[in-house]
């Protein structure tokens, strides 16, 4: 049997059709508006002109950006080597805190402390002081680079937030998961390795990689000890120049490198979210 | 004579100044199933815990096969490994696939290679009408599905004791049948069982003996047909009245 709509349902379909069309008339009216009044209030400020010319200058940008670029690879190098290392200790710092071993008592309290530290100092205060302070020491067997302090600075401060939020999301796994893998023989470390840690890193992995797009940006603050990165390249063009537009060229590019990161934790974070309404789980 | 599988003696288990279980004596024969029945906090979850040692016992011993698992230095985890248990919230592991979750602990408790755990576990969930659902997640499961994968999961170990806590409570009359029918073939094949329920129809079905628990002792004791039909305590009179009342006998 064939089905016929009926005028009702047609009717119906019409209704909502009107609508999706006026709210669709609706955003664009009102993206026009807004997005004139930014334009006259910006373009009508009177010092536009001066700032056009030293934050917006097509030529600065074009003749600062090889420089520029050669200092974001820099970046970007940190940023993986910091990446890696953040990942590695956090979740040994988040298992040690989450152990139950009398035995790692002493390490227990030392992880507690560290987290505790290092997320309450701000990351310019511990790249200040790793960074020059130890150079300062002057033993010669100590590294003194510039790129390499700075690095270690990221990861002290980073392994901190890490840990914790990975930390978070053992303790989110529900105990009659532990409970049941311990009813089947396994001990307190495979339970740990084949129940609870995947089960937890699943949990957090958007806001883990929230962190590490915020590690992405920070790697620029190790310009502050001399690094030659892509802010400090932008600095240089700048002294130079008196144009701020390298700068501007700087954050663009940064922008650009972290949005692929943002963009894929917002689809994964949609994603679970869904699969969570699906089962009511996780 | 057959041999003892499981035996309890004395057993004494209480939370602070709550007493759970007071002198409590049970031993359980190979090949044979016992049903413990009595109200919600009567004890009977608790005496499975503490047979599966994920409770500390305060007084009596719990020997399992012979052995004294109640001993001070004893290797829980290598007990454990022993004893089947299935609980009432199913708690398969949800980021693993059904094959994965039977064969993990074959895997890392009993050492048996990758091929082997698989193809012992294949035929399990073929021999049980489950092996189209061995690659999907418990998600997608039925809670039918779901508790007898976590059954086939603890059957496949081939413990020497199989210990059922409620595991039909939270499932709806339809998919309650499909695991009693399970647990019922179990014990066809010969399965040593104890078995908490509130299901009084399958006690009478898989009982060699059925337990009733009142406030953490053994009130009596008899086969199915002369507990359920001639209770001599007042304390079981009461108990199936209830549940007759409930509709649940």
């Amino acid at each position: 049997m064939s089905y016929l709509p009926s005028p009702l349902r047609l009717q119906r379909e019409a209704a909502r059709r009107l609508a999706s069309r006026r709210s669709t008339w609706l955003a664009i009216a009102s993206t026009t508006v807004v997005g004139f009044i930014i334009v006259v209030v910006i373009s009508g400020a009177p010092g536009f002109d001066r700032v056009r010319a030293s934050f917006f200058s097509a030529h600065y940008a074009w003749s600062a950006l090889p420089h520029v670029l050669t200092g974001l690879w820099l970046n970007l190098r940190v940023m993986l080597i910091a990446e890696v290392f953040v990942l590695i200790f956090g979740l040994l710092i988040a298992i040690i805190r989450t152990s139950k071993s009398p035995v790692l008592y002493p390490l227990r309290l030392i992880a507690a402390l560290y987290t505790d530290i290092f997320r309450g100092l701000p990351l310019l205060l511990v790249l200040l002081l790793v960074g020059l302070g130890i150079p300062g020491l002057q033993l010669s067997w100590l590294p003194n680079s510039a790129v390499l302090l700075g690095t270690v600075s990221l990861i002290l401060t980073y392994s901190a937030y890490v840990a914790e939020v990975i930390r978070a999301g053992i303790e989110a796994v529900n105990p009659a998961q532990r409970m049941a893998a311990r009813a089947l023989g396994f001990s307190q470390t495979q339970t740990q390795r084949f129940v609870i840690l995947p089960q937890a890193l699943r949990k957090v992995t958007p806001p883990l990689l929230n962190d590490l797009v915020s590690l992405q940006k920070d790697s620029g603050l190790i310009s502050v000890l001399g690094a030659i990165d892509a802010i400090r390249a932008a600095g240089i063009e700048t002294a130079q120049s008196f144009n701020f537009t390298p700068y501007l060229v700087a954050g663009a590019l940064f922008v650009a490198l972290t949005i692929p990161l943002t963009r894929f934790t917002d689809w994964l974070t949609k994603r679970q979210d869904r699969a969570r309404q699906h089962q009511g789980q996780w | 004579m057959t041999k003892l599988m499981l035996d309890i003696r004395n057993l004494r288990k209480s939370y602070g100044d709550d007493l759970v279980i007071e002198d409590l004596s049970i031993s359980l024969a190979e090949h044979s199933v016992k049903v413990l029945i009595g109200a919600s906090g009567s004890g009977k979850s608790t005496l499975l815990r503490c047979v599966n040692l994920l409770e500390a016992i305060d007084d009596g011993q719990i020997f399992l096969d012979g052995e004294d698992i109640s001993e001070v230095g004893v290797n829980a985890d290598q007990v454990r490994s022993q004893i089947g248990s299935v609980f009432q919230s199913f708690n398969l592991f949800p980021h693993l696939t059904v094959l994965q979750n039977i064969t993990l602990a074959p895997r890392y408790v009993h050492k048996k290679s990758q091929a082997d755990a698989q193809a012992e576990a294949m035929a399990l969930l073929s021999r049980f009408g489950l092996s189209e659902k061995a690659n999907q997640y418990p998600e997608l499961l039925s809670g039918g599905q779901q508790q007898r994968v976590a059954i086939l999961r603890a059957v496949i170990n081939r413990p020497k004791v199989l210990l059922l806590d409620e595991v039909t409570s939270a499932l709806d009359p339809v998919l309650i049948a499909e695991v009693l029918a399970l647990i019922s073939e179990l014990k066809e094949s010969g399965m040593t069982m104890m078995i908490a329920t509130h299901e009084m129809g399958f006690a009478r079905q898989v009982a060699d003996e059925v337990l009733f628990l009142h406030n953490g002792r053994i009130c009596e004791v008899g086969t199915p047909e002369a507990l359920l039909t001639n209770p001599q305590s007042p304390e079981l009179s009461a108990f199936l009245t209830a549940l007759r009342g409930a509709g649940r006998l």
